[in-house]
């Protein structure tokens, strides 16, 4: 939970941390919490906790009353104990950052992470933060936990988590033990598609006509033939093998308009780039949708034309990454 | 004040704060539970009222939580604040002092429950609580006290651990703040021990710091000692040296009352110094006073008190007195000689005050007393006849004397004939003047017994007494008891023995409850230790623990030193603690992980993502020479790990083989 005010002190803290730490480069999986990399330090409740003790402590001076010092050392002693308890629930928890689903800019990405406890004891008020979100859970005794922790998007490209911290206030809520890590993960923020997008831009071409094309597709059944590994269990004729004959696979195909070219150099010329960026994403959603072939045409790259899932993860993760240094493979 | 009481009342400002999760009806039930038991003790001192309305509090706030509703509108709260703030205004006249305090707390303790709705108020609450828990110390530090106060923190805790982790099973919480606990012992008795002891105040206490207790005052009429008889209460306690001395000789001596007015005694002024009024001789007693506080200065020492402490001064009537009333249980050394003379020159004031009597008062003693003078030779002679007439009086000693008007000593000498020793003490010393002999009454206890469990002479107040100083020519002051005259068992076997029948006495004091009688000497003996040990252990007695443990001259800094090296130490082994419980894999999979290391050291470490056959094909080629050996060890691992059955030769096996590696 942020409060306004801790805001600065946050940002202060995180500075202060990747200059002792050296926290900037992203770590392989999986990421390993052992003691020197948690840190502990008490909250503002565990503040006002010691506060009160110390009241406590004058009282007991003051009225001579030789069970309040015992009282409120009692109290200091249990606080420390909570601390090495707090440290404990983090030590030796070990992370690794899953890939994560793209989503379209303004969506909420998911970073998921699977936390493994090796520990045969429960671990209790675990919670993990990054990008000023936070998501709480437990892990049971010996159990590989996954947790998503949502974060909305602001601009397409690639998101990482970044700077995530792991944090835990058990058993008191008067200590909090942390680690920071900074996960190797990225998830792919598509542009958002325009709301209200022209219609699809059918290629004028002379060729292009009326003339359809049979294709495998999945509209209208055109017989069976034989097997192959990659076939969708759903398109296996299950009946005939039922009957004790081959695994055969039901072919379907579908009749199509013609390739459609989504070229960013045909856009009007007053549209910026996240603009035609917006565009092209929601016509390629479009002919998707519309079980059309399309071709997307970008400056200084080109996805030739197809259809499907894969193609148009292709294409969107093109529009994403439009205009970022391309890495060298 | 109101100003103060709206800000101290949980009324929240910052509504932007995020809403927290609410309180659900498990962490209300730890919550509440910890508030019920802390507030239970404080029932036996809080105002009537106070007590009803703090517990009605805590089962609205029950009710609510177990119905799941919300908590009750602001403004009700605040209106039952401010009812609050006027019933304790009434009840105390002030709201700044120990009991207005204690009562304020503990009831908005049960406002602060009633509107709790976020985690920080319930971690407010949970601090009103451990306040409240240290205030019962305030009345009562004796041993169950301090065990309910333990399990009260116990069950508070519990409820910060229910807040922490909401989803945890309940049995877990309790083990967790046990846990807890248990680890922050160690500290508590390190710190208690180590920790520089201070000797209070450090700032002006509110007047009403020490309340009222009961014991003896300043004044003596009839009925004032009966009354204390009723109390078993624990006055002192004493550690001889060497044997105690006889029952008879145990006259603790308390205020000397001289001035009359035909009814109430009270105590002459007197002058102080720091040495006694009397030349010491004679044989000697030494032994160590434990008196509780009682407020007042005196000290109630042994007849009559030697110069052992500069703490001590001592009065021209011969009671000890303190420097300071007594305020906490307090140890002293202290020596007695039973046997001197003491007052042989006495001041002509004090033995005219010692013979002044009210002129309208008690006409019959006066007559009687000069009925028995007449024709004496001697004081000493009046005082055997007074004495004679006493003894031949059939008295008969009671708890419950018949009340008695203004002529006390006439109506007790005359008419009932049944009286306590207040009675038997004033009678005797309005005869006494009234026959011309300087008499004064002399108030403390009389006895205690030896509780066999620890050898320590306990005195009660049911052992209070009142007796009389004769002032004789040649003998100075002569202690006579008069009781003892009519009821010699008093002095000899206590009270009990004494009373004719049961006569209304305390079920503790009765001879025949034998078994109970055992059970309270083991009782007291804990007690007392607890009292010595554990709330007596101050400056003095920590200087001599660390003497003993070889610290002969420690200042604050060594003391200090001391202190964060053993803290340190304790840190170091909860560390250790806590990093054993780390592993806990199956025997298997520690196998696999010894083996993985061990490769490792040999620069041929396996990768995260290699399965364990392709581990040691990679295995095979970097050791030829071994490649069977590792082969063997990764296909049985596989196997183990992935294959139907696991069986335990099989394991060890692969321990063997992989201990077998070692030589290669």
């Amino acid at each position: 939970m942020m409060r306004p005010g801790q805001g600065r002190a946050l940002r202060m803290l995180e500075r202060a941390e990747r200059w002792l730490f050296r926290i900037g480069t992203p770590e392989p999986a999986p990421i390993r919490l052992v003691q020197r990399r948690i840190y502990v330090l008490p909250t503002p409740a565990g503040l006002a906790f010691a506060a009160a003790l110390a009241t406590m402590l004058l009282a007991s001076i003051n009225y001579n009353l030789s069970l309040g010092y015992g009282f409120v050392f009692l109290l200091g002693g249990t606080a420390m104990a909570s601390m090495v308890h707090a440290f404990r629930n983090l030590l030796g928890l070990s992370i690794r950052a899953e890939r994560c689903e793209p989503v379209f800019c303004g969506d909420t990405a998911g970073f998921v992470f699977s936390i493994d406890n090796t520990r045969n004891r429960r671990r209790p008020s675990l919670s993990l933060r990054a990008h000023g979100q936070q998501v709480g859970f437990d892990t049971g005794p010996a159990q590989l936990t996954r947790v998503c922790l949502p974060c909305p998007t602001t601009r397409r490209g690639q998101l990482s988590p970044g700077r995530t911290v792991i944090q835990t206030t058990w058993p008191l809520g008067l200590i909090r033990a942390w680690s920071v890590f900074v996960p190797e993960q990225h998830c792919v923020v598509y542009p958002a598609p325009e709301p209200d997008p022209p219609a699809l831009p059918e290629d004028a071409g002379a060729d292009a006509g009326m003339r359809g094309r049979s294709r495998d597709g999945d509209d209208d059944f055109t017989g069976l033939r034989t097997h192959r590994s990659a076939d969708s269990p759903r398109h296996v004729a299950w009946k005939v093998l039922a009957r004790g004959g081959p695994m055969l696979t039901k072919s379907y195909a579908s009749w199509s308009s013609p390739d459609l070219v989504l070229d960013w150099s045909q856009l009007p010329q007053q549209l910026d780039d996240e603009r035609r960026l917006s565009r092209l994403t929601a016509w390629l959603l479009a002919a998707e949708q519309h079980n059309r072939r399309y071709a997307l045409k970008l400056p200084g790259c080109e996805v030739a034309s197809g259809q499907g899932k894969a193609h148009l993860e292709c294409c969107l993760g093109e529009l994403a990454r439009f205009g970022a240094p391309r890495e060298e493979a | 004040m109101i100003g103060r009481l709206l800000r101290a009342l949980p009324i929240r400002r910052h509504s932007t704060a995020p809403p927290e999760r609410a309180l659900d009806r498990r962490q209300g039930a730890w919550l509440l539970g910890g508030a019920a038991l802390t507030l239970a003790p404080h029932a036996l001192w809080l105002p009537a009222w106070a007590s009803a309305l703090a517990a009605l509090l805590l089962c609205w706030r029950g009710l609510l939580l177990w119905r799941g509703k919300r908590p009750p509108a602001r403004l009700l709260l605040l209106a039952v604040a401010v009812a609050v703030a006027v019933g304790v205004r009434l009840e105390f006249g002030h709201f700044f002092g120990r009991e207005p305090g204690v009562t304020l707390l503990a009831l908005l303790l049960g406002l602060k429950l009633l509107e709790s709705r976020a985690a920080r108020d319930i971690r407010a609450g949970v601090l009103l609580c451990l306040f409240l828990q240290l205030a019962i110390f305030l009345e009562d530090q004796s041993l169950p006290v301090a065990a309910l106060a333990l399990g009260a923190s116990l069950v508070t805790l519990g409820a910060l651990v229910a807040l922490a982790d909401p989803g945890g099973p309940q049995r877990e919480h309790l083990r967790t703040a046990t846990l807890l606990v248990a680890q922050g012992l160690p500290f508590m008795l390190l710190f208690f021990v180590l920790f520089p002891r201070v000797q209070g105040p450090l700032w002006g206490l509110p007047a009403d710091a020490f309340s009222a207790r009961t014991g003896l005052s300043e004044t003596m009429d009839p009925g004032s000692i009966s009354e204390l008889s009723l109390s078993s209460a624990i006055v002192m306690r004493a550690v001889f040296d060497g044997a105690p001395p006889a029952p008879t000789q145990r006259y603790w001596r308390g205020p000397v009352l001289t001035e009359f007015d035909g009814r109430t005694w009270r105590a002459a002024p007197f002058v102080e110094a720091e040495t006694p009024f009397y030349v010491v001789s004679g044989p000697r007693l030494d032994y160590t006073l434990t008196l509780e506080p009682h407020n007042r200065r005196w000290l109630l020492a042994l007849d009559f008190a030697g110069s052992a402490s500069p703490a001590i001064r001592h009065a021209s009537d011969y009671h000890a007195l303190a420097v300071t009333p007594l305020r906490v249980r307090s140890r002293l050394a202290l020596t007695a000689y039973p046997d001197i003379l003491t007052g042989l020159e006495e001041d002509a004031d004090v033995l005219s005050a010692a013979l002044r009597l009210p002129a309208d008062s008690n006409p019959r003693s006066r007559a009687l007393a000069a009925e028995l003078a007449a024709g004496a030779a001697s004081d000493r002679e009046t005082l055997a006849r007074v004495i004679d007439y006493l003894r031949s009086g059939r008295y008969i000693y009671t708890l419950r004397p018949p009340l008695l008007g203004r002529h006390s000593a006439d109506e007790f000498l005359f008419d009932t004939r049944r009286g306590f020793c207040e009675h038997f003490a004033s009678a005797f010393a309005v005869l006494m003047r009234a026959a011309g002999v300087p008499t004064r009454v002399v108030t403390g206890y009389q006895g205690g017994e030896i509780n066999p469990v620890d050898g320590n002479l306990v005195v009660r107040q049911s052992d209070a007494h009142a007796w009389n100083e004769v002032w004789l020519t040649g003998s100075g002051w002569v202690r006579v008891d008069p009781t003892a005259l009519a009821a010699p068992q008093r002095i000899d076997d206590g009270l009990a023995a004494a009373l004719a029948e049961f006569d209304g006495l305390p079920l503790m004091l009765r001879a025949d409850m034998e078994w109970l009688r055992a059970l309270r000497y083991q009782w007291e003996a804990v007690s007392n230790a607890w009292n010595q040990r554990v709330l007596g252990y101050d400056t003095e007695r920590q200087r001599a623990l660390l003497a003993r443990i070889g610290f002969e001259r420690v200042d604050a800094t060594t003391l200090a030193a001391i202190l964060s090296l053993a803290t340190a130490a304790l840190f170091g082994v909860l560390y250790l603690w806590a990093i054993r419980q780390r592993r806990a894999q199956d025997p298997l999979e520690r196998q696999w992980a010894r083996f993985c290391t061990r490769m490792a050291r040999q620069g041929l470490g396996r990768e995260p993502w290699e399965g364990p056959l392709d581990y040691a094909d990679r295995l095979a080629r970097a050791r030829p020479g071994q490649a069977d050996a590792l082969r063997t060890i990764c296909a049985s691992y596989a196997s183990l790990r992935y294959g139907r059955d696991v069986d335990k030769d099989a394991l060890n096996a692969l321990r063997h083989r992989i201990d077998a590696l070692r030589n290669p």
